[in-house]
């Protein structure tokens, strides 16, 4: 089972890694100094996130986080492409986007996860749950807020949820070993956590009245693999960026 | 409307349902002071203020603002308008026309030592 474990935590903790890389590439960019703090604050927790989850495999007599993390392979790695996904032209439209369908996933998984037949992952999902309470909140509010405020901001939010939905689609593609972990009692299926999430942003998506539609078959092909070691073409630069200090010394202490 | 009494109108996301109006162009964000609580029973401390659209933004902005550094479990926001507030140029209304420093703690600070020194006298009285 130690492959399925690892499938499943690297798919939990790549995400959350990465995410909080690219969220602190907003870092002195934000729209206003309060959302910069907030959501610098929001990648941190990310970050500190993985690290929980890389713990897990460590607490096993496996790898430490910081090798997991600055250390491994491109090959070995599980995230999402939403998360890999760069900042683009910095439009805080799309950051804000892909901050509300992301930790809406993070609300149905944790919740799916505080039930886990693992009780170390269960444990930890109990902990992460009461800090991700405050992600939501945050990006539900300001997708409530800005849907329905001027007719830009409406465009570029309606124009990163086009971009954004197929891939945040795929952070539920099913896992290898996925019938194992949900013979496990480790957690549910993929697809239906899918759909946990889909009712969970289907309403506050119309009441901000943006409309997104099923990504078509031959779109999701392109985007298949993550969970199987397939990387975007973004991930070299984001993992060459955010190694390069720890590469500069790997046996520093910090 | 809603009460945004912070007693009242306690910040559960679910139930938030405070009247919105939308800001018009170019208008700033008002500014809000924010009130930390320390531990459960203590009172809440004005801790500074922010820039927010509405009162619920302000109530999310200030739990990073505000309570990410230290131990918090409740945060109060008010629109810094809705606080009235003298005029620190007009000190008139605090100082005192005669000494009323017997008002003050150290009007107190020698209390006891008063109150031995009569016992005292009244001592060769009683017996």
């Amino acid at each position: 089972m130690i492959e399925a474990l690892e499938t499943l935590v690297f798919s939990l903790a790549d995400d959350e890694l990465l995410i909080g890389h690219r969220h602190a590439e907003w870092i002195g960019l934000g729209p206003i100094l309060e959302e910069d703090i907030a959501f610098a604050s929001i990648a941190q927790d990310e970050t500190g996130h993985a690290q929980a989850y890389y713990q897990l495999l460590t607490d096993l007599g496996l790898r430490t986080p910081d090798e997991y993390a600055f250390r491994r392979e491109a090959q070995a790695f599980r995230s999402a492409h939403l998360v890999e996904l760069p900042n683009f032209d910095y439009d805080y439209g799309l950051a804000l986007m892909r901050h509300f369908l992301y930790d809406a996933a993070e609300q149905v998984r944790l919740e799916a996860l505080r039930r886990s037949s693992y009780d170390p992952l269960a444990g930890l999902a109990e902990r992460l749950a009461r800090e991700e309470k405050y992600h939501w909140m945050h990006a539900r509010a300001w997708i409530q807020r800005l849907g329905r405020s001027t007719e830009e901001a409406h465009l570029r939010l309606q124009s990163a949820l086009d971009q954004l939905f197929p891939y945040a689609w795929m952070l539920f593609e099913e896992m290898p070993y996925e019938a194992e972990m949900v013979e496990a009692g480790w957690l549910p299926p993929s697809a239906e956590l899918r759909e946990r999430w889909l009712t969970l942003i289907a309403p506050i998506l119309t009441d901000a009245q943006l409309t997104w539609h099923e990504p078509t078959p031959e779109h999701l092909l392109a985007l298949q693999g993550a969970r199987r070691g397939v990387r975007s073409p973004y991930f070299d630069a984001l993992y060459a960026e955010m190694t390069e200090v720890s590469a500069s010394d790997p046996d520093a202490e910090w | 409307m809603a009460s945004l009494d912070p007693r009242i109108a306690r910040a559960e996301p679910e139930l938030w349902n405070l009247p919105q109006r939308p800001l018009q162009p170019l208008e700033h964000w008002q500014t809000y002071e924010v009130f930390v609580m320390r531990t459960r029973g203590t009172h809440a401390q004005h801790v500074g203020s922010l820039h927010a659209p509405d009162p619920e933004m302000a109530m999310i902005l200030a739990k990073e603002q505000y309570a990410r550094r230290s131990q918090c479990v409740a945060l109060w926001v008010v629109p810094t308008d809705a606080i009235l507030w003298t005029n620190p140029e007009d000190e008139d209304l605090f100082l005192p026309a005669t000494d009323k420093s017997y008002r003050e703690p150290q009007g107190y600070l020698h209390t006891r030592e008063r109150i031995e020194q009569y016992r005292d006298r009244l001592k060769p009285i009683q017996s």
